[in-house]
């Protein structure tokens, strides 16, 4: 059929004869036909698409990937910092990281579907039994890809996932620290663990994959189509009929990976909203950070199933995890590669079947509680569990106690518990639901410090997070000041609550207009917002806002006024009109009012019995007082259980640097970068 | 060539044949476009991108540049962002500065050579530049000495004095080997 007959040659077209050339030297001809020519016993049928699908997700694979690669720099200042500008600056960069990442899970679904059809037509019994085998090796390479490819943008998901999954290499017997050491690239992460995980997945493994495949792919011809019993036609050629049905596969799993990177897209575009392409597709978590929890940290979810596994032999130590991560799933290989030896008898071939699915079915429903868990504060109304969220309070949880509390009533005590035990799930998975919704917001915040007009520093991203305000404020104040002070808006539905637990001011707002207008409000300045809860409840200020600042006739209203607007100006926080500011700043200095007893520029008021107000709420008044309160400027003797953040103990380190103190003055005083500038607060 | 494979075809078949033929790969290019498109939608990015307008930079003070005629080398310091790395004050490029005696004008010269853009040094008895790649050479206006294999000579930068005595130099790459000067965007 190659052969051109019945036309002379000197009346061929050029390309005709161009094609005849080419042929006359390469042959290529035959090398085409056998390539399409291959006959399909019984004819084409859907149930033969899924290997070449993945043969066509392992393309799709490999040209995102090189093109990729042409803008990836693998090390740890900067593979974060190139994933995100592939996925902000450059053009069609967001399409590219999407199909890339969509395609791996994709191929990991086909990946299911082809053994599935394998096992349950039998396709592995003699002669295919080493194709088996090497469809298996070529499953693990496929697995490993997904595994190494998850680390590549150096975020904090990435980053942590991989921990585990290298610390789980480690409990290998006699080979496992050697060979987490080698995957590492030493004992900690860093460059080397980015260019070895870089080289794995971009060279080893797809050259493996690729060597296996056409080892594989060679094996297939030569051992033909195994095909479904009893056929469902007349034999068919590879080429065009089975060749249409792949193609149309093709497409389908294209549009499938299309429509999962864009339809969140397009759903906000027919809702009118504008779109940022730089966040759609692949998400970008925060740049990794191994000093900062990732309590979000989980595998992606084709390893879900592993990582709730893993939790069935909790309480077993070292031991279950060996036994989860390494010998079940060595045990399960085992048996699969013994499927084609299995599979001779029939019986054999039905185990096959049923463990294969069995096995999906395993995987599955671990999957399933693994999301179960994560989530289950989605669907579980909290205020049905009052009560024993109440008992909890009440007792702290001890048996007895609860015991006791429901009257030693057996079944009553048994339903509690099994509450309780709800309660804390739901507790967790809030806990859960919260850190992703936390890493969402620095992941965001960590966009926005990037694509600042001066961009990345080359110390790289991680630098920039380390030193914003934005981020750090919250998780200083949370670790050394929230146990003390609330920072909670005080018109927030939650504000009461939070208020009653504090034991010192609230600081949200500190250094506004609005805040000083509080503690000047005789109803408020002995509240949990400001002094009640602290040694100055029944101090000389408060004494002061609820005795001298009444007497309307040395303190008009107008005066309070000045005296706010003259403070609120102190801190640069507050904007009012000059002369009113200037009114009270004479106020402030008065040694017949404020004066008498706080230092304000140069009034001559002794310091030591109240806090300098020169500067009040400025960042440098700020870091001085978290520095060191017990500084004359400040509270002096007087000062409430405070300690001094700047100052060293005897010989040791302060608690905080300046660098620190300075950030958490800076988010005090909402002073941070805003995308397009912005105003405070 | 395979009298043995004769394919079982239907006589229906060469209609049925052309349009799976065509359906077929019609599917299978549609669905690689999507990666290969966007790859190449990606790779071509750096064509969107430009150095910034050329803008002033002080290089040095009136008084670090003699009034004897004879260049001197100085670095030029800008802001840069290199992707997305930005640096802060970093050296960018050198320009020649040169004063005539008595003059106050300073003229600058691009260090980089107009033929392939090596870097332009002085000669060994400091009488000319010459560029170390192609043996180009300049006179200290950067005029063109023959034989040269520069299709033009030096590339001269805008240069201005402000108030103070700061030498602010007007800071542009060009393309090289053409015997126009055309800043590059």
């Amino acid at each position: 059929m190659s052969t051109p007959t019945g036309t002379p040659p000197s009346h061929r077209g050029p390309l005709r004869r161009l094609a005849d050339f080419l042929d006359d030297r390469t042959g290529y001809r035959s090398i085409v036909h056998e390539a399409l020519y291959e006959r399909v016993p019984g004819g084409a049928r859907w149930r033969y698409v899924w290997g070449s699908t993945l043969v066509f997700a392992f393309m799709t694979q490999v040209i995102t990937g090189l093109f990729l690669w042409a803008s990836y720099s693998a090390s740890a200042q900067t593979a974060w910092e190139s994933v995100h500008y592939i996925q902000h600056d450059m053009a069609g960069g967001w399409l590219l990281r999407g199909i890339h990442h969509v395609m791996a899970q994709a191929m990991v679904v086909l990946l299911a579907l082809h053994l599935l059809q394998v096992v349950i037509d039998g396709a592995y019994r003699a002669p295919r039994e080493v194709n088996f085998w090497l469809g298996l090796v070529l499953m693990l390479i496929v697995l490993g890809m997904a595994l190494t490819g998850y680390l590549l943008p150096w975020d904090q998901k990435g980053y942590w996932a991989t921990r585990v999954a290298t610390n789980l290499a480690g409990l290998v017997p006699l080979v496992g620290p050697a060979l987490q050491q080698l995957v590492v690239g030493g004992p900690d992460y860093g460059h080397h663990t980015l260019t070895r995980f870089f080289a794995l997945h971009a060279g080893f493994l797809p050259a493996t994959l690729v060597l296996m495949l056409v080892v594989h792919l060679a094996l297939f011809r030569r051992h033909g189509l195994h095909a479904k019993q009893p056929p469902a036609g007349p034999d068919a050629m590879f080429w065009p009929d089975q060749v249409l049905k792949d193609a149309v596969a093709m497409l389908a799993v294209m549009a499938v990976v299309l429509g999962v990177i864009l339809v969140p897209a397009l759903r906000t575009m027919a809702a009118g909203g504008t779109v940022d392409w730089g966040h759609v597709g692949a998400e970008l978590g925060a740049p990794a950070d191994p000093s900062q929890p990732y309590a979000a940290a989980r595998p992606e979810w084709y390893f879900l199933f592993l990582f709730q596994f893993l939790k069935v032999f909790e309480g077993w130590g070292a031991t279950g995890e060996f036994v989860g991560a390494i010998v079940v799933p060595g045990v399960i290989m085992a048996v699969m590669f013994l499927m084609p030896i299995v599979g001779r008898w029939n019986l054999g071939h039905r185990f096959n079947v049923a463990f294969t699915f069995a096995l999906l079915a395993g995987v599955g429903l671990l999957t399933g509680l693994a999301l179960h868990e994560d989530y289950y504060a989605l669907w579980v109304d909290r205020g049905s569990l009052a009560d024993a969220e109440r008992l909890f309070a009440e007792t702290g949880g001890d048996e007895r106690k609860i015991a006791a509390a429901l009257g030693g009533d057996r079944a009553r005590i048994a339903a509690m518990e099994k509450r309780l035990r709800t309660l804390e799930k739901v507790r967790n998975s809030e806990a859960f639901l919260a850190a992703v919704r936390q890493a969402r917001i620095d992941a965001a915040r960590a966009s926005e410090l990037a694509l600042r007009p001066e961009r990345i520093p080359p110390a790289g991203a991680l630098e920039l997070v380390r030193q914003d305000p934005a981020t750090q404020g919250p998780r200083l104040f949370a670790q050394h000041c929230g146990s003390c002070h609330a920072h909670v808006d005080p018109a927030s539905p939650d504000a009461a609550t939070i208020l009653a637990k504090s034991s010192a001011a609230n600081l949200h707002g500190f250094g506004t207009a609005a805040w000083m207008t509080g503690l000047l409000d005789p109803n408020q300045v002995a509240g949990p917002a400001y002094f009640g809860n602290t040694a100055h409840a029944d101090g000389d200020m408060v004494g002061f806002v609820q005795g001298d600042l009444q007497d309307a006739e040395a303190w008009t209203p107008a005066d309070t006024q000045a005296v706010i607007a003259a403070m609120a100006s102190e801190s640069g926080l507050g904007v009012a009109a000059p002369d009113v500011v200037a009114r009270g700043r004479e106020l402030v200095a008065s040694d017949e009012r404020c004066g008498s007893c706080h230092r304000f520029r140069d009034n001559g008021t002794e310091l030591g019995t109240a806090c300098d107000l020169t500067g009040w709420g400025s960042r440098e008044w700020l870091a001085g007082i978290i520095a060191d309160p017990t500084h004359e400027r400040f509270y002096g003797a007087s000062n409430d259980r405070m300690p001094s953040f700047g100052k060293a103990a005897d010989g040791g380190a302060p608690q905080l640097t300046s660098e620190q103190i300075g950030m958490l003055a800076d988010w005090l005083r909402g002073e941070w970068y805003r995308k397009g500038g912005g105003a405070h607060r | 060539m395979h009298p043995e494979t004769s394919p079982p075809v239907s006589p229906e078949a060469p209609r049925r044949g052309f349009l799976a033929k065509a359906l077929a790969l019609g599917c299978g290019g549609l669905a690689t476009l999507a990666p290969l498109g966007a790859g190449v939608w990606a790779i071509l990015d750096p064509l969107r991108r430009t150095s910034g307008a050329a803008a002033f930079r002080p290089v040095t003070d009136l008084a670090a540049v003699p009034a004897d005629g004879v260049p001197r080398r100085f670095a030029v310091v800008a802001d840069r962002v290199d992707a997305w790395t930005g640096f802060a004050a970093e050296p960018v490029g050198a320009v020649y500065l040169r004063r005539e005696p008595g003059s106050d004008t300073v003229q600058a010269l691009s260090a980089t050579c107009p033929h392939a853009g090596c870097f332009v040094e002085m000669n060994a008895t400091g009488t000319c530049f010459r560029c170390p790649c192609h043996n180009s050479a300049f006179t200290f206006d950067g005029g063109i000495v023959e034989p040269s294999p520069s299709p033009r000579p030096m590339d001269g930068l805008e240069c201005r004095v402000a108030e103070g005595g700061a030498v602010e130099v007007k800071w542009e790459n060009f393309y090289t080997g053409i015997a126009a000067k055309v800043a590059r965007p």
